[in-house]
């Protein structure tokens, strides 16, 4: 809201990222940091792949893409921006009142006083007048701080919750590319960035921009030629703010950039830092945030050394062209084309022209780096959903579970088929289970059932209808897909289950936890059901973490449940009490059931093998056994394991 | 998790001098500069005086042109010494702020895993990103102009009591308010600005879940839900913010108050002392404009000290996590024994481990010896303390009694270096990170040669990586979930083994893999395991096969030891767990 002000500031002091460079130093290391990312992180599948679409395109339409975006942020505001502007006007002025009041009560004030009787009359109207310059510099400043705190809280609110939420409708596919990191120092460092420039700037501009102006009407006012010698030097200030705004959008870039390796590999190691430390790789990892933090650090002393140039350049000008007006104007004054008097108010008033071009320049830098990190967010914000809900979705009251896939093709990278081409139809209420090798397919059925990813060809269907016609709501009640990869939130095993249905009683997640057989592992633990998990359910064995996951599913009660080696980490009597469980729960419902212990398998009604994403055998759990092909002998494979 | 402590707030932020103390000439020069600039700046204005008083009036050409030079110059002297202070500043405060998260990362990482089990890592994060820059920031200006401001303060009010004592002690008597108004603005702002960014920690910690829990909030269709969780978070940091912005628009608008009403006083106060004959006009006009100075200084000191205290909850938070001792460290004496020298000969003598915190104990009375080149399967149902038991072997937790001996020294007598290398782990959760499949294999042995690793590859059946887009050097995305969940599995066992580890810790290694692939994954691991002594915690009783003797553990204690046969005969527990001729019959049902 308001930074140590005015006339210092001009001194050229001002925090933030307000001090850029010359774009060499930045630009240099961010290249050499690209071949350290190279070797260490490898080669993604795409180029590019931590990129959002906008990204990738020109920087220009960029640029267009975050002021639209910021438009659309500031538009709801226009009133209360308007009132800003009326409470800053009236704070400033009441401040200007004071230098003027004092004049006014030593040049009328006084005389009075100095002779008998002795007059107060003036001295008293300058005091009241005082009084109330003070109370409606008190109240506008008030008004203005408190105000424009709320219209730039909710603006950064707004963003905020517009990239979660654009973040949240983003396919698998995507934040897969572009990792949590990215993700969290979108939604962190970039704005902060933003509200930087929420902070200071609306005071900056308009009161810059108020005094630039009329100081120039005044100028024009008072001398002509002396005003137009004023703006010799205009076309290089002009020059100058292009080249500001040209090497400091690069440079802004950077940090943005910069930072977001930052939290990517902090994220990453913390993440992980059992492995790290078991496998000692903590000096590796300090090469490489050293590396990255180094690259962040330059970035942002490029772009703070943009505006250390910046910043003094304008005051420069300002003081070449003082000294011209003052020579040319005594000049003039010398022959009498002018009066000494008008000299000196120019001079004074050149001063109040270029010194608020100063707080101009600080605000064109602070929105230099917030519109870095909003074409990152806007980036994001445009970044159409690979998997995008349909706009007018086909309703599906009552899921029955019929599962189609006609003619399915699919591929991660195009290069490489995973699917070469499906047909399957689970009849409403099958269990079915997938065996295969690792790498078969398997779990990419299940994703493409649950539509973490569309086909690249070819349609699944839900009792008849493309699971593209449906709503994301509709299809995620109809179909839950338990994953190997177990994701607990932090938060009370209670809250864990709940997630199955926001809206489930505390006896319904018990009975849920009661029926996959984890309720007694739960009672036990310190606080019951209300134990905290911590992040990624890291108080829980992996075992247990895959029991309250189970609960999970169980209670959203779908019509499709996928099991994808939920079971895996189960010591054998668990599974069984889960297995037993699972008779009751899949009775009625379609299944997909994946698992490589084949007790589990046993369970289905039928069996499809997989073998490089075809189906080469298809049968219940029985018949293939008699049969003699691969289910077969995988089948006496295991039960030699068992012994 | 953690409260700041309320005493001394200034204390934390004045520890970071050190970081500041290389770099303190370079700040002096800058005040220097500061100073300097300033005074040409006021230059100008004299010698704009000097051009119409003189040259002008007297239509001297000459001296036109020569104080015009000056006027230029001192103008040139004033952007050229801002330059050079900017320039400089950029490097000292960003300096600063990269030292200290670079030491905050160093830190971090040799915190024990006990400690990141209990922190939310978003907090750590908004540790390092957000509040490393408000101490930049303050670094950077609050700084440098709490110095110069409160030096104008004194020297000006110094003045003014020298021209006039009684208005001089009115305005030097203004300090009082200030300094109430600043001291309630601090106990309300302190207290915000810490909420504040504890509440940064909070969202970015939801944000990471949310970016890493996509897969189960998609699968249930909770974007919805996780969106109004997201929206309630941002709402209290939406609160704390404007909170914040009322408090500094009530102190910053008083701060703005007190010379208003100063400079009203000492008028009316001149204005009588004129009056009275006690003043000159000229002493009034130069006490007023000389008292005008102090209004920017003031001023600024509101947003100053906002800025400081923002500096001193955010130095609390960082140092929070400095102040965090590492534990598992070396102890004193601690020897490093050369992986070639290593037996392996692993013994667990009465340990027990309770979890920082815990109420119980997880484990309690282990003992258990592993020979040199034997192998212990670990066996036991969900929850019984294995995954707990085997972290204790590479001291990723320490012991809570008893003690675990390698080659009969205890392994906190050993460097954590030495021990670490000797030991070679595959996690239950096999743990990749976004990087090259070649990086991932040879995590800590960075001199890993193509042999080694290509033999790694072939113990764990990993050599799937050869058909990826760019074999070893292929990206494997965040977490290894652009591979399939045996995959995975496959490359963190190949990791494990990479190098020949003296001690292999293997923690359900196989559970992911197809019954092909785990009976070739078996084949070769027992050509491995011969020469190696090896702890592996197991489901299933085709990987006790690979273990020359099983310890039962229930309850966080041992109950059983002995070769898989003798168990199953002898020991009904172990029927049990392991034993799937139960679940056979049931499955056949
Ligand atoms: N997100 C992904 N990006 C790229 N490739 C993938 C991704 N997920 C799986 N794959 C590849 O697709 C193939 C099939 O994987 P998956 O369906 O997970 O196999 P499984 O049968 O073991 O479940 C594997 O070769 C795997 O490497
Ligand atoms: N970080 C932790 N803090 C507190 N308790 C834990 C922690 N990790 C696991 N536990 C508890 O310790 C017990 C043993 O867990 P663990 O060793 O992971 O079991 P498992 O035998 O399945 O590997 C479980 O009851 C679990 O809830
Ligand atoms: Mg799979
Ligand atoms: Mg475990």
């Amino acid at each position: 809201m308001k930074r140590p002000d005015r006339s210092r500031r001009r001194r050229g002091s001002r925090l933030g990222r307000s001090w850029t460079a010359a774009p060499p130093a930045g630009g240099t290391n961010v290249q050499d940091l690209a071949i350290d990312v190279d070797t260490w992180r490898g080669r993604a599948a795409e180029e590019d792949a931590e990129r959002t679409a906008a990204e990738r395109g020109s920087p220009v339409r960029l640029r267009e893409g975050s002021r639209a975006l910021l438009g659309s942020l500031v538009r709801p505001h226009r009133r209360a921006l308007l009132w800003i502007v009326v409470l800053l006007l009236l704070q400033s002025g009441a401040e200007m009142a004071g230098p003027y009041l004092v004049k006014l009560g030593i040049d009328n004030g006084i005389p009075p006083l100095l002779h008998q009787p002795r007059n107060y009359d003036v001295l008293i109207a300058v005091g009241i007048a005082f009084g109330v310059a003070t109370v409606a510099a008190y109240l506008g400043k008030r008004g203005f701080v408190t105000l424009s705190g709320r219209v730039g809280q909710a603006i950064l609110f707004d963003l905020r919750n517009r990239v979660y939420r654009h973040f949240q409708r983003l396919s698998v596919g995507f934040h897969e590319r572009y990792t949590s990191g990215r993700m969290i120092s979108r939604l962190t460092s970039d704005m902060d960035s933003i509200s930087e420039l929420l902070d200071g700037g609306v005071e900056d501009l308009v009161l810059s921009l108020l005094s630039v102006f009329s100081v120039a009407v005044v100028l024009l006012w008072l001398d002509v030629p002396l005003a137009l010698v004023s703006l010799v030097l205009f076309p290089v200030l002009a020059g100058l703010t292009r080249w500001f705004q040209r090497s400091s959008a690069i440079a802004y870039r950077h940090t943005r950039e910069a930072v977001a390796l930052v939290i990517v590999h902090f994220v990453e190691s913390m993440g992980g830092i059992r492995a790290v430390q078991a496998f000692r790789r903590e000096p590796r990892n300090e090469e490489i945030f050293e590396a990255v933090n180094r690259n962040y650090r330059n970035a942002n002393v490029a772009a703070w050394r943009l505006i250390a140039v910046f910043s003094p350049g304008i005051k420069l000008i300002g003081n070449v062209t003082i000294a011209i007006v003052l020579t040319y104007g005594g000049y003039r004054v010398m022959h009498g084309e002018t009066q000494v008097g008008v000299l000196a108010a120019f001079l004074l008033y050149l001063r109040k022209f270029f010194d608020p071009m100063q707080d101009l320049s600080q605000f064109y830098n602070s929105l230099q780096s917030a519109t870095a990190a909003l074409e990152k967010l806007s980036g994001v914000i445009d970044e159409p959903p690979a998997v995008p809900e349909p706009a007018r979705p086909t309703p599906l009251p009552d899921a029955r579970g019929a599962i189609d896939f006609t003619g399915v093709t699919f591929a991660y990278r195009a290069d490489r088929p995973v699917l070469p081409e499906l047909d399957l139809h689970i009849p409403a209420g099958q269990t079915l289970a997938l065996v295969g090798a690792t790498g078969a397919g398997k779990t990419t059925i299940a994703k493409l059932v649950s539509r973490f990813y569309d086909p690249t060809e070819g349609t699944v269907r839900l009792d008849g209808v493309d699971v593209r016609d449906l709503s994301d709501e509709a299809l995620r009640r109809a179909v839950v897909m338990v994953t190997q990869e177990n994701y607990l939130f932090s938060g009370t095993v209670a809250d864990n289950i709940r997630f199955g249905r926001p809206s489930a009683t505390g006896d319904e997640v018990v009975a849920a936890a009661q029926a996959i057989g984890a309720d007694e592992f739960i009672r036990s633990l310190p606080e019951g059901y209300d134990t905290d998990v911590r992040k990624r359910g890291g108080r829980l064995s992996a075992g247990q973490r895959q029991l309250v996951a189970f609960a999970r599913a169980f209670l959203a009660d779908p019509a499709v449940l996928i099991l994808d080696e939920a079971t895996s980490s189960l010591d054998i009597p668990s599974e069984r009490l889960v297995q037993r469980a699972l008779r009751t729960i899949l009775a009625e419902r379609t299944a997909i059931v994946i698992a490589h212990r084949l007790s589990t398998v046993e369970i289905a009604d039928r069996v499809l093998v997989l073998d490089g994403g075809r189906i080469v055998e298809d049968g219940p759990p029985a018949e293939l056994i008699s049969g003699g092909g691969r289910y077969a002998t995988l089948h006496q494979q295991w039960e030699d394991s068992l012994v | 998790m953690v409260t700041a402590s309320p005493t001394r707030p200034m204390s934390n932020l004045w520890r970071m001098r050190s970081y500041i103390r290389p770099r303190l000439w370079t700040m002096f020069w800058m005040l220097l500069t500061a100073a300097v600039g300033t005074a040409a700046g006021i230059a100008v204005p004299l010698v704009v005086q000097h051009v119409v008083d003189g040259p002008v009036r007297h239509h001297q050409l000459a001296g036109l042109l020569l104080l015009g030079g000056l006027a230029l110059l001192l103008g040139a002297i004033e952007a050229g010494l801002a330059f050079i202070r900017r320039w400089t500043q950029s490097a000292v405060a960003l300096d600063t702020e990269y030292e200290i998260r670079r030491d905050l990362y160093t830190h971090l990482q040799r915190l024990p895993i006990a400690f990141h089990d209990r922190w939310q890592s978003g907090q750590l994060l908004s540790r390092l990103t957000t509040d490393l820059g408000v101490i930049r920031r303050f670094v950077s200006f609050g700084l440098i102009f709490l110095v110069v401001n409160s030096a104008t303060y004194v020297t000006v009010t110094a003045l003014l009591l020298h021209l006039y004592w009684p208005l001089g002690l009115v305005v030097a008597v203004s300090a009082i308010p200030l300094f109430l108004f600043s001291k309630r603005f601090t106990h309300h702002y302190l207290k915000t600005s810490r909420l504040q960014q504890d509440q940064q920690g909070d969202v970015a910690t939801l944000v990471e879940e949310s970016a890493q829990g996509i897969r189960v909030i998609k699968s249930f269709g909770r974007r919805r839900h996780m969106g109004r969780r997201f929206e309630h978070a941002a709402g209290q940091l939406h609160d704390t913010g404007v909170a914040k912005a009322r408090l500094l628009a009530r102190t910053w608008a008083e701060f703005d108050t007190v010379p208003n009403v100063t400079l009203a006083i000492v008028l009316v106060g001149g204005a009588y002392a004129v009056a009275t004959g006690a003043l000159t006009v000229g002493g009034l006009v130069a006490f007023v404009s000389l008292q005008l100075m102090l209004v920017w200084p003031i001023d600024s000191l509101g947003w100053i000290i906002a800025n400081g205290q923002e500096a001193m909850t955010a130095a609390d938070r960082v140092y929070e996590v400095f102040d965090q001792r590492p534990s598992i460290v070396d102890r004193p004496g601690a020897v490093a024994v050369p992986r070639k020298e290593i037996a392996g000969r692993l013994r667990f003598e009465g340990v027990g481990f309770r979890y920082p915190g815990a109420a119980q104990p997880v484990l309690h009375r282990i003992d258990l010896t592993v020979e040199p080149g034997e192998t212990m399967a670990i066996v036991g149902v969900t929850g019984s303390g294995k995954t707990s038991l085997v972290s204790l072997v590479p001291r990723l937790y320490d012991v809570t009694a008893g003690r675990i001996t390698l080659d009969g020294r205890d392994i906190r007598d050993l460097t954590l270096h030495s021990l670490r290398d000797a030991v070679g782990m595959a996690f239950e959760e096999a743990t990749l990170f976004s990087m090259s499949v070649r990086e991932n294999l040879t995590l800590g042995r960075a001199d890993a040669t193509d042999e080694e690793i290509a033999e790694a590859l072939a113990i764990a059946q990993a050599e799937f990586v050869h058909d990826l887009p760019w074999g070893l050097e292929t990206r494997v995305g965040e977490q290894g979930l652009s591979l399939s969940g045996g995959q995975r599995q496959r490359l963190a066992l190949a990791r494990a083994v990479l190098g020949k580890p003296r001690v292999l810790v293997l923690d359900d290694p196989l559970s992911a893999l197809d019954v092909y692939t785990e009976a070739l994954v078996e084949e070769a691991l027992a050509r491995v395991l011969r020469g190696t002594t090896a702890l592996i915690v197991v489901h299933r009783p085709s990987t006790v096969a690979l273990a020359d003797r099983v310890a039962l553990l229930a309850d966080g204690e041992i109950a059983a030891v002995g070769t898989h046969s003798e168990l199953l005969a002898t020991v009904p527990e172990y029927r049990a767990v392991l034993s799937a001729s139960a679940d056979l019959s049931e499955a056949a049902r």
